[in-house]
């Protein structure tokens, strides 16, 4: 059995309003070529949740984004995420800011299908005061300790960027980071994977341990053999971050003011 | 001797007696040699990374690979690391208030800011959980303000886990007072009390005419970081 898929058809099953998950972190293994596929396709209103970089300011450009759903929105190199910023500024997009380990909690209770999990990061911190629907819980052991509620960060669609992957959805990272993509493809109701290069199920252990067969074919919804798919962002080792790229498409949003 | 090596001396000693932790810079030459130059001088056990996910065996200079790999760090394992508590962060700053509240997040209201900075990122976790310390840069009012405008990470005043040092351009400061307010410890050779007051936003506590001058770097230190930082990337951050 076949999910191959092109990245115009995965974008053509996103619909207005849903919450869209995109793997990788920061400037750093983004789905590009997904995300631009959705960039130009008719869905919008969506909630966007995301270690943010470029993949949110593309879609922050394209008038798609409804919520961003972050601990930050950056191009790493370069600080700040130009499209995101005017966004904000402009007062166009809301915004749920959670601490990174918060959003990783609650991306393991959408994975594990719980409501929410407690933890630590966030009290004391303005991000309670600036998501005022979160709920604290205490612990009901003797400890009695007062924590954080994170709700599940369940997605309708999550989109994201590996190495390799075979045609049924097997999907394999090379890099020397699994980001949390193993977790969005869990957390998604559907997961769509692109990947570099797509190879027969008996390639896969050719370039990489067992261990670097990240998300099971059980995940996945559709797979789009995309060479070049994370640019201009990195996905090591077939390719590093493209600086130049990257610096074109500040001075591009720059322009566009 | 530059400023910058007056600096990074001054951001090595917020690790000093750590231990085995992970000891951690954040962007920018200044605190990432500050860790390894401790780790090579008076605090050998410390853990430094490579800046992505690497644990380093050896400790290379800024932009060199390592030659030993001691283990995997990758983001998910930071995460881990700050929740359990064995970590050890040198943060930036856009502003920082008396009480050590730091935002990273946003200038002006944060429903629709002035200027939308990089988010809160991992602040609010790393002071509830872990030792912290701070590298500001540029020592002035527009960092040291009376009041943050979106708490990023959490103060002696919220529940800080404990809020090591802050180290400027200019100075040292650190909590270590009854009420957990800011305090200047020493003035960085060259630089006097009243310029500090003069750079600062609030009252600093308690500065009663007997504030230390930073410690200069040892020879050394002088040679470890000239072999880490031999291109002077240091010297890049901070003015002389």
């Amino acid at each position: 059995m076949t999910k191959v898929m092109t990245a115009a058809q995965v974008a053509a099953t996103v619909r207005s309003g849903m919450t869209v998950g995109i793997g990788g972190w920061g400037s750093r293994r983004k789905p590009m070529a997904l995300v631009q596929a959705l960039a130009e396709a008719p869905a919008d209103d969506l909630t966007i949740v995301s270690y943010g970089g470029p993949d949110v300011g593309v879609l922050c450009a394209a008038g798609k984004v409804r919520r961003v759903v972050a601990p930050f929105v950056t191009l790493d190199s370069i600080p700040l995420e130009p499209h995101f910023r005017r966004a904000r500024q402009a007062g166009e997009i809301e915004f749920t800011e959670y601490d990174e380990g918060m959003f990783m909690f609650g991306l393991l209770a959408a994975a594990h299908r719980l409501p929410f999990l407690p933890t630590r990061a966030g009290l004391g911190s303005d991000v309670l005061r600036v998501n005022p629907e979160l709920r604290t819980v205490r612990s009901p052991y003797g400890d009695g300790e007062e924590l954080v509620a994170v709700p599940a960060l369940t997605m309708d669609v999550a989109l994201v960027h590996l190495n390799r992957a075979d045609a049924r959805g097997n999907a394999q990272y090379l890099g020397p980071d699994p980001y949390f993509d193993d977790l969005y493809a869990r957390a998604a109701g559907r997961c769509y994977v692109s990947c570099e290069r797509l190879v027969d199920p008996a390639e896969l252990l050719k370039e990489g341990p067992v261990q670097s067969l990240l998300i099971s074919r059980s995940m996945v919804a559709g797979v789009v053999e995309a060479p070049g798919g994370a640019g201009f962002t990195s996905c090591e080792p077939d390719y590093g971050r493209d600086e130049a790229a990257q610096r074109e498409y500040v001075e591009d949003a720059r322009e566009q003011g | 001797m530059s400023r910058a090596d007056v600096c990074v001396v001054a951001c090595a000693e917020a690790f000093r007696g750590d231990g085995e932790i992970l000891a951690a810079g954040i962007g920018g030459a200044i605190t990432v040699l500050a860790a390894r130059l401790a780790r090579l001088t008076f605090e050998p056990e410390l853990l430094t990374h490579d800046g992505t996910c690497l644990l380093t065996g050896d400790v290379p200079a800024l932009g060199q690979a390592p030659e030993v790999v001691e283990g995997w760090l990758p983001f998910r394992e930071h995460l881990w690391l700050v929740l359990n508590g064995r970590r050890h962060v040198m943060l930036g700053a856009s502003q920082i208030d008396r009480y050590g509240n730091t935002n990273i997040s946003c200038i002006g209201d944060w429903t629709r800011p002035k200027a939308q900075l990089l988010g809160v990122r991992g602040a609010p976790g790393n002071t509830r959980c872990d030792p912290t310390s701070y590298w500001i840069p540029r020592h002035s009012k527009r960092v040291f303000v009376p009041e943050v405008d979106l708490v990023s990470g959490i103060g002696t005043d919220r529940g800080a886990f404990e809020l090591r040092r802050v180290v400027t351009d200019l100075a040292v400061l650190d909590f270590a007072t009854a009420d957990g307010s800011m305090r200047l410890v020493s003035v960085h050779p060259g630089v006097s009390v009243a310029d500090v007051v003069a750079a600062t936003g609030f009252e600093l506590h308690d500065i009663c005419g007997n504030v230390a001058q930073t410690r200069e770097p040892t020879d050394e230190e002088l040679r470890v970081l000239d072999r880490l930082d031999p291109g002077r990337l240091r010297d890049r951050e901070v003015a002389a």
